[in-house]
């Protein structure tokens, strides 16, 4: 009989998959996290592995801290977020790297490089520097998997948390992932008093910093042969340090070049990269964003060309590395097509809409936040003034209040979701009650954190896993913190949410108006059995009221005058409304604005 | 000899896209097939347009993005959409498009006119324009969320691969209760490009 050779299993899997795959194989215990693209998935597919405790935290902060804690009890841990929640994450995570770790810690950073859905580009690899941490950075999902179980080890090898940098490009590629083994770490889970090294107060950090100096030292050396460092020898005209999916456009663009590909991108291997540059007629830095790389190789005297042609703005391709370097002109392509654009917009039957349709009624100064409500700034809603952060809308309101005074009364509110408010809003309502504040706060209450595709928080009811969980009451906590006027309406009720909003607005103190109704792309709501409206295509006089909305069910049907003429309208009426009833929930806010009773309501029969 | 391919998903959030793409990709690996796609999520995918990259090679596929005027087939969910991305295509590509279209903002509330000569501006360049009413098929199969299945079933006739891998990817990958309508709709798209 022969023996049946059992090949490793090969997986399809995207970044994220392959990083929570990885976390199952580097035997992770506790994961926390906030949702954020492009790294939301990660945290949704460790929850599969049911030994790994996965949990949504409220912020990622809040995550790392979690994280942290179980790493101090002695277990494999945890952290995920997107670039910005770095930001939110960097006060525990500067401290962190003070005390180290008991059991391996890691922080997975996704980095969005032509911000395809985020406010800002930063490049995340600073914090690696600024924090004296060591980061790891894949090229693909399979390097992905691989790197998250490296970096368990070395943060257990090193008493150091570990950084891994994804990107849009690593975590929502999907590639061919080799399934492998489960680890072992020597580890015993348990409490142990440790002050010295995990309290930090200014005598312990004092000579935890001159630690972290000799690990720094330590790490350096140990780069220069660590295996995700590695040189791919070309024909020694140009060469290539690169990391990340740069490397991949690299081997794209110039697939005879020598590379060295660094998989651990702070520190850097000072060796490996002088013997590198030596053996090279040309080097060349390609790096996304910041010029992170080439400034510490050019610090160390290597001549090298970086930035001065790759572009820092906006993610590389092979076609614009190759262009870069060979100085080349574009291809000859065709030239784009003028089109009307499409920019995303809020679903048929989105909430959110009646809300910013009343703001625009009302020509209030919107103070915005991170959510699919920041699509209100879209025509022709085009309610939204600002947009900076997660959270910031509360707290500038309350600065635009405080700089007006009576000039700003009544002329300035806050928008935020559920999610957003319970991530880092609510210190902003404090704030504004503590100081007196006369901004109105509006609490968009959705059920769920909606852009980043559904995922439960504190007021969903539900965990990550879908258990069961206490819900959060939003207008007894604003009412605990001491806002006296709040109310709750149905957004989808289109003038008695104006007439609340009206009254809140006018009132020269703090108050809250929470719009509730579940987001439609929530399970409950998708599994609803929905009742599209119809069009009376002869009642409707292309008055254009309901086109207000932008409802993406409401289509614009243009008449020239002979054909209005045929379907006995006036010549003059240049078109009609008419109702999609493929995207039509029936949510109900068109029927109010039409004084011509050419929308019908969906019944039972319909 | 290596095979290799770039194939060019495109159209409207909250069409399927991502379930055609991989799909195909399922289809790929089946036949062995190294495969790398990219996809965006997030704010995109709120009825923008969107689109998904998959580079397919017998070899190694490096790089998860095509090249602009690199693409071989272009699998366009939507009219407008198709020639949104004419810079990615060369006069070699093949474009299959569904004829439905879905209204932008600005051609919903009035503002521009839908442009009613699309595919012309491709064929004009000599790139071959296949049309195919998906959504008309899927309704008369009674479901028009198989659109992107009889969209996958047209891509499927331009592929190094049999029919058959096609149809054991729904029926290990979808849930029970929709692979037949599923299958269905596959031969039919599958039937309009043989």
């Amino acid at each position: 009989m022969t023996q049946q050779q059992t090949a490793p299993e090969k997986l399809w899997l995207s970044g994220n998959e392959a990083l929570a795959l990885g976390a199952h194989e580097a035997s992770v215990r506790v994961a926390s996290g906030y949702p954020g693209t492009p790294s939301t998935e990660i945290l949704e597919n460790v929850v599969h592995h049911r030994e790994i405790y996965t949990e949504w935290a409220p912020n990622e902060k809040v995550g790392l801290e979690v994280a942290i804690g179980a790493s101090f009890a002695g277990v494999r841990a945890l952290a995920t977020m997107k670039h910005v929640g770095l930001n939110v994450a960097a006060d525990p995570l500067f401290t962190a790297s003070y005390t180290g770790v008991r059991g391996g810690l890691v922080i997975v950073v996704a980095d969005d490089p032509s911000m395809y859905s985020s406010q800002n580009e930063q490049d995340s690899r600073n914090y690696a520097w600024a924090a004296k941490l060591p980061m790891l950075e894949p090229s693909d999902p399979a390097e992905a998997k691989e790197m998250l179980k490296q970096a368990y080890r070395l943060s257990e090898e090193f008493d150091t948390p570990v950084l891994l940098r994804s990107c849009t490009r690593v975590s929502h590629v999907k590639g061919v992932v080799t399934a492998g083994e489960i680890e072992t770490p020597a580890l015993t889970p348990g409490l142990e008093k440790l002050p010295a090294k995990l309290v930090m107060l200014p005598a312990n950090a004092r000579s935890r910093r001159v630690a972290i100096a000799e690990r720094q030292r330590r790490l350096s050396e140990f780069a220069e042969t660590f295996s995700v460092n590695r040189v791919e020898e070309g024909d020694g005209k140009i060469g290539f340090i690169t990391a990340g999916t740069s490397y991949l456009y690299v081997k794209e663009a110039f697939p005879e070049a020598a590379v060295l590909k660094l998989g651990m991108v702070n520190p850097l291997p000072e060796k490996l990269i002088r013997d590198f540059a030596s053996r090279v007629d040309q080097l060349y830095i390609v790096e996304d964003l910041d010029p992170f790389l080439e400034t510490q190789i050019k610090a160390l005297g290597i001549a090298c060309t970086g930035k001065e042609v790759i572009p820092a703005i906006g993610e590389l391709s092979p076609a614009v590395v190759r262009r870069a370097i060979t100085g080349e002109a574009a291809a000859d392509l065709f030239a784009p097509v003028e089109l009307p654009p499409r920019p995303p917009n809020m679903c048929a039957g989105c909430p959110h809409r009646g809300l910013f349709y009343n703001l625009n009624r009302l020509k209030v100064y919107v103070s915005g936040d991170i959510g699919c409500y920041t699509l209100g700034f879209l025509p022709p809603l085009s309610a939204m003034d600002t947009c900076v952060c997660m959270g910031a809308s509360i707290g500038m309101a309350h600065g635009m209040d405080k700089a007006l005074g009576e000039e700003g009364r009544g002329k300035v509110v806050a928008v935020i979701g559920d999610s957003t408010f319970l991530h880092t809003g609510i210190n902003g309502l404090i704030n504004s009650v503590y100081n007196r504040g006369c901004s109105t706060v509006i609490i968009l209450d959705n059920r769920i954190t909606g852009m980043t595709g559904q995922q439960p928080n504190p007021a969903s009811g539900t965990t990550i896993g879908y258990e069961s969980a206490p819900v959060i009451d939003f207008p007894e906590l604003c009412r605990a913190i001491g806002v006296k006027h709040v109310r709750t309406v149905n957004p989808h009720e289109i003038e008695a949410t104006y007439e609340v909003l009206k009254e809140e607005i006018e009132r020269p103190e703090v108050s809250v108006v929470i719009t509730r109704f579940p987001c439609v792309l929530t399970v409950e709501e998708k599994k609803r059995r929905k009742y599209p409206f119809h069009t009376v295509v002869d009642n409707c006089t292309g008055c254009t009221m309901c086109l207000r909305l932008g409802c993406p069910a409401i289509n614009w049907q243009p008449l020239t005058p002979a054909e209005a003429k045929a379907m006995g309208k006036k010549e003059k009426q240049r078109g009609y409304s008419l109702i999609n009833e493929d995207m039509c929930i029936g949510c109900g806010q068109c029927i109010g604005l039409c004084k011509f009773d050419a929308i019908s309501e969906g019944g039972e029969q319909g | 000899m290596s095979r290799s391919g770039n194939i060019h998903f495109v159209g409207v959030g909250g069409q399927g896209i991502l379930l055609a793409s991989e799909m195909t990709a399922y289809a790929l690996l089946a036949a062995g097939f190294d495969i790398k796609k990219s996809e965006v999520h997030g704010m995109a995918q709120r009825g923008g347009s969107v689109e998904a990259h998959l580079r397919y090679a017998s070899d190694r596929v490096y790089s998860p993005l095509i090249e602009p005027g690199t693409v071989d087939i272009q699998l366009a969910f939507e009219t407008m959409e198709a020639a949104r991305y004419l810079p990615y295509l060369n006069q070699r590509s093949k474009v299959i498009v569904n004829t439905q279209r879905i209204m932008p903002p600005a051609v919903a509330t009035g503002k521009m006119q839908y442009p009613e000569n699309c595919l012309e501006a491709l064929t004009a360049k000599g790139i071959e324009v296949i049309p195919v009413d998906a959504y008309a098929i899927a309704k008369e199969l009674g479901n028009i969320k198989t659109a992107n299945v009889v969209l996958v079933g047209a891509l499927s006739s331009f592929l190094p691969l049999e029919g058959e891998i096609f149809q054991e990817v729904i029926q290990t990958r979808l849930p029970a209760k929709v692979q037949a309508v599923n299958l269905k709709a596959f031969a039919a798209g599958r039937q309009l490009t043989r």
